[in-house]
């Protein structure tokens, strides 16, 4: 009995591990995104001292832009995957029944 | 040879009616009314044949033969048994019990000679 | 060429469009036919309503001055959208399940319906958002200017007119879609599609002029990319305190802006539409700012020093003579302030309808608020336009008095700060259920009255602060300085006011809310926004990746009984398409279980179970109440049960009674039908014997012949009597019988039966009397009542054994009853049959016979049918009978004793 206790379906553990993670990252997407975000916050200012005393270069402008619409652009892929897996997990009686693994 | 036959009626025109028929056809009546001690009328008069009414007082009709059949030498005696109630429930229990012969009431004058007779002769063959 | 009248007709052509959309808009959803209006694409246009004048015209010169800050207006929303699983499917759950009406009815709801707390949210609101609005009318004000310049034909232009023209058409429109009529659910279909519409708009006008400046322009995104980096923007330049607070501030406004608020939470049709909108609208906010940077670039580049760069979308296709493409940009930042003032102005007015101008309307009119109805609602849809009218009135009177300068420039932040105030009592509301009203009204007060100290009088500048209040701190405080509270100098004055502003306000409210005690109606308010998502309908279930299944299986057994249980769990196994004798904790399984024990215990007693093993939820007050409901149902019940089963078993009890007497019932009628058998045939037997005597034997003598006759006669007679008796028993049982009732005197009815018993008897029966007693008046069937006593009477004569034979008949009162008692000095009868001496055809003695045993059987009935009784009197020395019956007359008796 206590083997078959600890062997339920492998499709089925999968499925309900997925879905917790799938959870997790959803909480976990809007701290990712401040994190990727504040990564500027990071980079030499042009009106800092180092950059004034040529020590370092400042960060141009353009790649300031790629990064940042790079990261916006990311974080909002990140949404539409987050928001089908959340479609298709929010209904489980639908697509994903159990033996159509 | 005189044929003696023991009557146990209670209703006393039928008991007349009766003693008079078997009177004229050259039986001996006796008559007896009561039910409580029937059986021992019976065995003391030792008729060739008894006439039994169901509806007594004192002991039923039923009773009193089955009582005569439990005695040794009563258990051959021919019974006639007499009922007012013409029901098979009774007639089954009269055979059970050991009638020789079960009469409904009102019958025929003629019935009942005729099975005085048929009883006593086959009394007398046996 | 651009003339401004041109401008003024694509103007109102836009806005009569707008009004047929928002009309058509109306007239569908009316119809019900709104399955494109609730499309998750509509409801992610509808949120740009974020995207203001101030953004549209706005970000550019954010751009021109301060480079890449400006994205962060637009990455806190983004932030906030992609956490939406987070708190904004909480919020909209909240709003839809407590019918929420705006922030202000939200606060006012969590913390106990408190209306302080609406009322000062909806003051923080008003003053907050009202500058804004101002500022959307400057904005259109401004481009209006840019074309009234460039216009060759000269036609003069009056800003003042056309600002307040703007404000009365944007006023009419608000009130139109707006307030039409009072939904339930305060959607407005009409004005959200609309704004969709201006959302499309104002998104391609501006796509339209940044693809313009970077291919038209700069030839290409490498070209447009140097020109940037060459720029006096050129390098990233940023104040990190400024990038992080305003970000929050942005995030924090997205949601607590009565607009935003509206839109998000009280428009929304479906939860589901925040999984489109979560990744759809950061994407429009995107596109948005994509521009931006190049266009400012470009503007600074091309046109002359101390162009206004807040107008570089208009001026730069002005200045390229692309009269089209800044007519397009002109309808873009229209819309985008026609939009945000129309929603700001419906959500603001809700507010303020409902949580000031109504309340104090109700108080005035005295008579009980809650008795009054038919007119409210005239006066609610009143009372909105009225406040419609009066928060653009202040945004108009805003702009007048502010001058329309670069003040209101910096208004947006200002504003922004302002709203986020309300964001520590909201979130702690929707996921601290220790929150107060105490602390929430303690943290707005802070947080509204420093950022009036650090932020809005120093912003509004000039007058309202003196200098001196500044340099050296009010009263010479100089810890007190506007812009550097506590003594901390060198912060930038945004970050300083929300830093403090924030902190204290989240502090005041953290502290009081653990020190004061919240009121019953807020706890259970508090647990039901807390934990909206146990007790909301919608997507519901548990999540069961930490459930005992063990514990479920447990508690279940408990429940259910060990086999069923063990059936149940084997059944969702087998479901579930796994082996073993333990299911996987799936929501599905869950539910399904939850239903099963809901029937032994009630919904919300297996949800707390299943919810206290699986650890999805605690226990809520609700919860609580909901088990203490079903606890007292099922206590009800089981008093019913109780009641029902002792009348179950009363009605098995009467069934088994009834059956009993079916079944004597029965027997006695076979026992009967027997009995008049015998009793018929017994007579007829002699009868037919002595006829064919008669008839067939020959010479009989003459007495013989006479006595069979006589015989045959008697019997003949025992026959007639039998089916008299029958006849007259059936027609007494069957309660056919007619009475006869009339008053007589008991010894009248005596003496005739007594002599009719004793006439032409042989037998002494010696009769005995009191007389005294019987002078007694009865009303009663003087015959039937002679018939029971000649049959007594009879009976006596008949059977008893005496040598002397006796009959005693005494009459008396005992109990109000006419007692008549008929004793003789017999034998009587024995105690064994006395018990059926009434019983038909029961004779104890059959010698004596010649009734048919029915006589003592009618009496019974006779003495029945007229009330009485009669009984056989047991322990007397000989047969006794007693006659008893109704004294119902004793007056008449008296009088008759006269």
């Amino acid at each position: 009995m206590n083997d078959d206790r600890s062997s339920p379906s492998v499709f089925l553990e999968h499925q309900s591990y997925r879905r917790n993670r799938l959870a997790d990252a959803a909480r976990l997407l809007p701290v990712i995104g401040a994190a990727v975000l504040a990564v500027p916050l990071l980079w030499p200012s042009a009106d800092s001292a180092q950059v004034v005393a040529g020590e370092v270069e400042a960060v141009p402008m353009s790649t300031a832009i790629l990064y940042i619409f790079g990261a916006w652009a990311g974080l909002i892929g990140l949404s539409v995957v987050f928001g089908m897996a959340a479609r298709r997990w929010g209904q489980p009686d639908g697509p994903q029944r159990p033996g159509q693994g | 040879m005189g044929r003696h036959v023991l009557l146990v009626e209670d209703e006393p025109n039928i008991t007349e009616a009766i003693r008079f028929l078997l009177s004229r056809d050259g039986w001996t009546v006796n008559t007896h009314a009561s039910g409580t001690d029937a059986v021992e009328v019976i065995r003391v008069a030792r008729p060739d044949l008894v006439i039994l009414d169901v509806m007594l007082p004192g002991k039923s009709g039923m009773d009193i033969l089955r009582d005569l059949r439990d005695l040794d030498e009563l258990n051959d005696m021919p019974v006639l048994m007499l009922t007012a109630r013409g029901q098979m429930r009774d007639r089954d229990m009269a055979e059970k019990a050991g009638a020789s012969r079960f009469m409904t009431k009102p019958f025929s004058n003629t019935e009942v000679l005729n099975a005085v007779r048929d009883l006593h002769a086959q009394a007398s063959q046996s | 060429m651009a003339s401004l009248n041109m401008l003024i007709f694509v103007c109102i052509s836009y806005v009569v469009l707008l009004f047929i959309v928002a009309f058509m808009a109306d007239r569908l959803a009316a119809k019900g036919r709104t399955t494109w209006l609730r499309s998750p694409i509509v409801y992610t246009l509808s949120l740009s309503i974020y995207c203001t004048a101030w953004t549209f015209y706005g970000a550019v010169g954010y751009a021109a001055r301060s480079g890449l800050e400006f994205v962060t207006i637009y990455l806190g929303p983004t932030l906030v959208m992609i956490g939406w699983w987070w708190g904004l499917r909480k919020l909209v759950r909240i709003g839809r399940s407590q019918r929420i009406t705006s922030i202000a009815d939200l606060v006012s709801s969590r913390y106990g319906k408190s209306n302080l707390l609406a009322i000062c949210v909806t003051i923080l609101a008003v003053i907050g958002v009202t500058p804004y609005i101002a500022l959307q009318l400057q904005s259109i004000t401004l481009s209006f200017s840019i074309f009234s310049e460039a216009d060759p034909s000269g036609a003069t232009y009056s800003e003042t007119a056309t600002v307040f023209w703007v404000a009365a058409g944007l006023a009419v429109f608000a009130v139109l879609f707006g307030t039409r009529n009072l939904d339930a659910n305060e959607r407005h279909h009409g004005v959200v599609t609309a704004i969709a519409l201006e959302a499309v708009v104002k998104l391609f006008a501006l796509l339209a002029v940044g693809v313009f400046v970077v291919w038209g322009l700069s030839g290409g995104i490498a070209e447009t990319m140097a020109r940037i980096d060459a720029s006096e923007i050129g390098q990233w330049q940023m104040k990190s305190g400024r990038w992080t607070a305003i970000t929050f501030l942005a995030a924090a406004a997205f949601i607590c802006l009565p607009r935003m608020f509206q839109v998000m939470v009280v428009e929304n049709d479906d939860e589901r539409h925040l999984r489109t909108a979560a990744w759809a609208f950061p994407l429009y906010l995107l596109m948005m700012s994509l521009f931006v940077v190049p266009i400012a670039v470009v503007g600074l580049d091309l046109l002359p020093a101390g162009s206004n760069p807040d107008l570089f979308v208009l001026t730069v296709p002005l200045s390229q003579g692309r009269d089209g493409l800044a007519m397009l940009a002109f309808l873009g930042g229209f819309s985008s302030a026609t939009s945000m003032v129309i929603v700001a102005a419906m959500a603001l007015s809700t507010m303020v309808s409902n949580h000031i101008v109504m309340p104090i309307w109700l108080s005035y009119r005295g008579d009980g608020g809650a008795s009054v109805s038919g007119d409210v609602r005239s006066v609610v849809l009143l009372s909105r336009r009225v406040s419609i009218a009066v928060i653009m009135g202040l945004g108009y009177s805003y702009f007048r008095l502010s001058g329309g300068g670069t003040a209101l420039a910096s208004i947006g932040l200002i504003s922004f700060t302002g709203i986020a105030q309300i964001l520590p009592a909201l979130l702690g509301g929707i996921f601290w259920r220790g929150a107060t009203k105490a602390g929430a009204l303690a943290g707005l007060s802070v947080g509204f009255g420093l950022w009036v100290y650090t932020l809005l009088l120093p912003g509004l500048g000039v007058g309202l602060v003196s200098e001196a209040v500044f340099q050296q701190g009010p009263f010479g405080l100089s810890w007190l300085r506007p812009q550097a509270l506590f003594g901390i100098t060198g912060l930038d004055p945004l970050v300083h006011s929300v830093m403090w502003s924030m902190l204290l306000n989240a502090a005041a409210f953290t502290l009081v809310s653990l020190f004061s005690f919240p009121s019953p109606i807020e706890r259970l308010q508090g647990a039901q926004f807390v934990n909206v998502f146990d007790h909301s309908s919608g997507p519901r279930g548990w999540s069961g990746s930490v459930a005992q299944v063990e514990d479920l299986m447990i508690m279940s057994q408990r429940i259910l009984g060990a086999a069923e249980a063990q059936a149940l769990f084997r059944r969702q196994v087998i479901l579930q398409g796994g082996r073993g004798h333990l299911p996987d904790p799936t929501p599905t399984f869950l539910q399904t279980l939850e239903r099963e024990l809901s029937g032994s215990v009630g919904a919300a007693t297996a949800h707390a179970m299943v919810g206290q093993i699986v650890g999805g939820s605690s226990v809520s007050v609700q919860d609580l109440m909901a088990v203490a409901d079903e606890s007292a149902q099922l206590l009800e019940y089981s008093s019913q049960l109780e009641a029902k089963s002792t009348e179950l078993a009363r009605t098995a009890r009467q069934l088994r009674e009834a059956n009993e007497k079916l079944t004597q019932i029965s027997l006695q009628k076979d026992a009967f039908l027997s009995q008049v058998s015998h009793e018929l045939r017994t007579p007829m037997t002699s009868i037919r014997a002595f006829s064919e005597i008669l008839r067939d034997t020959s010479g009989l003598a003459e007495d013989e012949h006479s006595r069979y006759a006589t015989i045959i006669l008697d019997e003949a007679m025992r026959l007639t009597r039998l089916l008299d008796d029958l006849l007259d028993l059936s027609v007494l049982e069957s309660g056919q019988v007619t009475l006869n009732m009339r008053e007589g005197v008991l010894m009248d009815v005596l003496d005739q039966a007594v002599s009719t018993v004793l006439a032409g008897a042989d037998s002494p029966l010696r009769v005995k009397r009191r007389r005294v007693g019987e002078n007694v008046v009865l009303k009663s069937d003087l015959d039937r009542l002679a018939q029971v006593f000649i049959n007594l009477i009879a009976n006596a004569q008949k059977y008893c054994d005496a040598e002397r034979p006796e009959l005693t008949i005494s009459a008396h009162h005992i109990g109000g009853q006419l007692v008549v008692d008929l004793i003789d000095n017999g034998s009587g009868i024995p105690t064994d049959v006395q018990a059926m001496v009434f019983e038909k055809f029961a004779r104890v003695n059959a010698e004596k016979a010649g009734g048919a045993g029915l006589g003592l059987a009618i009496c019974r009935e006779i003495m029945h049918r007229l009330g009485g009784d009669v009984t056989y009197l047991s322990g007397q020395s000989g047969g006794a009978f007693r006659v008893t019956m109704p004294l119902s007359l004793p007056k008449l008796a008296e009088l008759a004793a006269q």
